[in-house]
């Protein structure tokens, strides 16, 4: 089982929401597609299921063109945002009625709402009726409703969005082993980096109608290919810093620098761009060799377990993660140090020439 | 601004509520202190909402007073209170502009003109709409709607308190920090009582100077964020306050001893001897593993999120989370733990026993 995606794109009214795009997804994957608000994820998904017929290119299902199947006629499971069940029928009969349409004999049936009631953990409340549930439970019947009818596609468009955190929480733990048991292709959209990296599999950075990247999740986390792709998988954003390579060290600016090592060496003299995350941006300890920035503190985020700091340096803005919470003052200045093996070195066009030493050796 | 007192408050919606369970609110002795910040914080149906409809007036408590700086309010209408709202979705004046939407609540009260326009123009800067003043407020978007809400919420300096019920709900993700650290910023330019109503706790720590954590019906602790991290009251605050939240797992406690079901540790404080429910809860940030030291483990699956690992885990029946740095080694033959006794809590029926030094 593969679906293929060949020079396919879709424009409406002469504005282009997804640009050509390849891409081939292998039986028993988990995929998310991950990008900021309109940046064409569910028009992706739209185009994958059947409900929209691409501008150009082909969709391949099983080596089979599909272009311009009708979704009916195809095996396609798709759960939105909205929790979207019948209200009238009970938790079961939700679950059965793709099957029933199907024309699957009853005791089949019985078995496969049972077993994916058990899944889902709604075995205790299949006689209630989905507004007797709660927000989690009721989004569990709807992606219980989709994993019955055994579709070799099922695609989730950001399924959690709408849930309190702590659900989310629990079913992001749970979809993984979910999506084990069933080997279906799935196709998963979020806006959230953390939720991409916990469903691990394989992710699609999406950006402005265009995938940027697209690999086994955690190694697209640590070698992005470009400033946009670590833009986009980076909560909150990464932090960029203009730098410039002379001889043999690498000028960050304040006075601080580093000898160009590795991949670095390499490189030509001139203007590049430096990247790293909130994380790796230490605050109140650091290793010998990194470097000093001098920051003022501009705003505090607590998020229960950490402490997000936003801080002005020389007018950028950056971000710093602290574990645990903490109460800072405002307006205080802050020294930030900076390892230079946490540091990515992109080119002007924002393509990357040298990835952070520390995620190769990751 | 006021100090608003809690005097022995309870509600239910039932006519004649018999036991505890009855009620929605239990029984609350609370003063909101004058000028401060608060967020009440829990998941839905704990009785949050309850309790700002209390306070506002659109709810009258089946039992006790609430008082604003002494004077009792428990029968004032709410236009009489003197308070400002925000709800979760917008209220706009979708005919109006969004200059006399703002200045509806000043103009409500007879203010003149010239300072109508000055502070409107001082509100509409605070949340970014200066350029927008002249516009209808048909046709905008809703946050945009909500940001108009939030401005009118604040237009009056003389409100005895202003009152937000999970306002930032139809913000777009990206705008909700900016707009979460404005409100901080405009409570420590104004010094207004506020209350702010959510279930996320991002936006309750941030916003809040105390966060009021209420679970069924009760209110569970009252504390500064970095309290509600470091010594969870109840159970429930573990759970709530964290991602992934406290480990809880039953314990024997004897003394300074923690017996864990086949494990023991020493804890850093002494208990006398406690009864029902014994637990105690320590948080995956200070939990280890290790491959020599500790107590047995059976690490279930390691989670990389990209700025650490989530390790998830099986102690002794009790599923248990970990979280470990980005750069630490987990391997397969770490199958000890450690907790920190510095961050360990014990709980008893849910509640917080506080120790002696051992």
């Amino acid at each position: 089982m593969t679906l293929e995606l060949k020079g396919v794109s879709k424009t409406v009214d002469g504005l282009t929401h997804i640009y050509t795009t390849d891409l081939t997804l292998e039986k028993g994957t988990m995929n998310v597609l991950l990008g900021p608000t309109l940046s064409g994820k569910t028009s992706l998904m739209r185009l994958m299921a059947g409900l929209d017929v691409p501008a150009t290119g082909q969709i391949i299902w099983n080596g089979k063109d599909v272009t311009g199947q009708r979704v009916q006629d195809r095996k396609v499971a798709m759960v939105y945002q909205q929790f979207i069940n019948y209200p009238s029928m009970s938790v079961y009969d939700n679950i059965a009625s793709p099957l029933k349409l199907m024309g699957v004999d009853k005791s089949e049936i019985d078995r496969r709402v049972r077993e994916n009631a058990e899944l889902m953990k709604l075995t205790p409340m299949l006689d209630r009726k989905p507004l007797e549930l709660s927000g989690g439970q009721q989004q569990r019947c709807a992606l219980a409703r989709a994993l019955v009818k055994n579709a070799g596609l099922v695609l989730l468009d950001e399924p959690l969005a709408n849930l309190d955190y702590k659900l989310r929480e629990e079913l992001r733990v749970e979809i993984p082993k979910i999506f084990e048991a069933s080997g279906s292709i799935f196709v998963y959209a979020t806006t959230e980096p953390e939720e991409a990296l916990l469903l691990g599999g394989n992710v699609a950075t999406l950006w402005e109608g265009r995938i940027t990247q697209f690999g086994p999740t955690p190694s697209v986390y640590r070698q992005p290919i470009d400033a946009t792709t670590a833009r986009v998988f980076s909560d909150p954003p990464m932090n960029f810093l203009a730098i410039s390579k002379t001889g043999g060290r690498i000028m960050f600016g304040d006075g601080q620098s580093a000898p160009a090592t590795g991949k670095i060496a390499e490189l030509d003299d001139g203007r590049y761009l430096a990247g790293f995350r909130p994380n790796h941006l230490e605050i109140g300890k650091h290793e010998t060799d990194a470097m000093e920035f001098k920051t003022t503190l501009s705003v505090t985020e607590l998020t229960g377990s950490e402490t997000f700091v936003h801080l002005d340096h020389h007018g950028e803005r950056w971000v710093g993660l602290i574990h645990g919470v903490h109460n800072l003052t405002l307006g205080d200045e802050l020294s930030v140090w900076l390892d230079p093996r946490h540091v990515y070195i992109f080119g002007e066009d924002g393509k990357l020439v040298a990835p952070a030493a520390y995620a190769l050796a990751a | 601004m006021a100090k608003i007192t809690l005097d022995n408050l309870a509600h239910s919606y039932l006519p004649k509520p018999g036991s505890e369970d009855d009620f929605a609110l239990k029984e609350l002795n609370h003063d909101w202190e004058d000028g401060a910040a608060y967020a009440l914080l829990g998941s839905s149906g704990c009785g949050k909402s309850t309790l700002l409809n209390i306070i506002s007036g659109l709810l009258h408590p089946s039992q006790g007073r609430i008082l604003f700086d002494d004077k009792d309010v428990t029968n004032a209408p709410t236009a009489e209170r003197n308070i400002a709202q925000v709800f979760q979705f917008p209220v706009v004046y979708d005919t109006m502009s969004v200059r006399d939407n703002l200045a509806f609540p000043l103009r409500n009260r007879g203010r003149d003109e010239t300072y109508v326009s000055e502070r409107v123009q001082e509100i509409a800067q605070m949340i970014g709409m200066e350029d927008m003043l002249n516009k209808k407020a048909r046709g905008l978007t809703a946050d945009a709607k909500q940001k108009i809400s939030l401005g009118r919420g604040m237009v009056r300096k003389d409100v005895n308190a202003l009152l937000f019920d999970e306002p930032l709900t139809v913000i777009d993700p990206h705008m909700k920090w900016e707009l979460r650290t404005q409100l901080k910023k405009l409570h420590r330019d104004f010094g207004h009582t506020m209350i702010y109503v959510t279930h996320d706790q991002t936006e309750a720590l941030t916003f809040a100077d105390k966060v009021v954590v209420m679970y069924d019906g009760r209110v569970v602790q009252i504390g500064t964020p970095q309290e509600l991290f470091e010594r969870p009251e109840h159970t429930f605050v573990g759970y709530f306050i964290g991602s992934p939240g406290m480990n809880v797992i039953p314990a024997r406690i004897d003394g300074n001893t923690a017996y864990l079901s086949g494990a023991q540790m020493e804890l850093a404080q002494e208990y006398k001897p406690l009864d029902g429910k014994v637990e105690i809860g320590v948080r995956p940030e200070f939990v280890r593993l290790s491959q020599t030291e500790g107590m047995p483990v059976k690490v279930r699956r390691v989670e990389d999120v990209g700025r650490h690992k989530i390790i998830r885990a099986e102690f002794f029946g009790t599923d248990i989370n970990i979280i470990a740095g980005e750069a630490d080694p987990v391997s397969a033959d770490m199958n000890r733990v450690i907790f920190d006794n510095a961050h360990v809590n014990v709980y008893a029926n849910d509640w917080r026993v506080q120790g002696e030094a051992a």
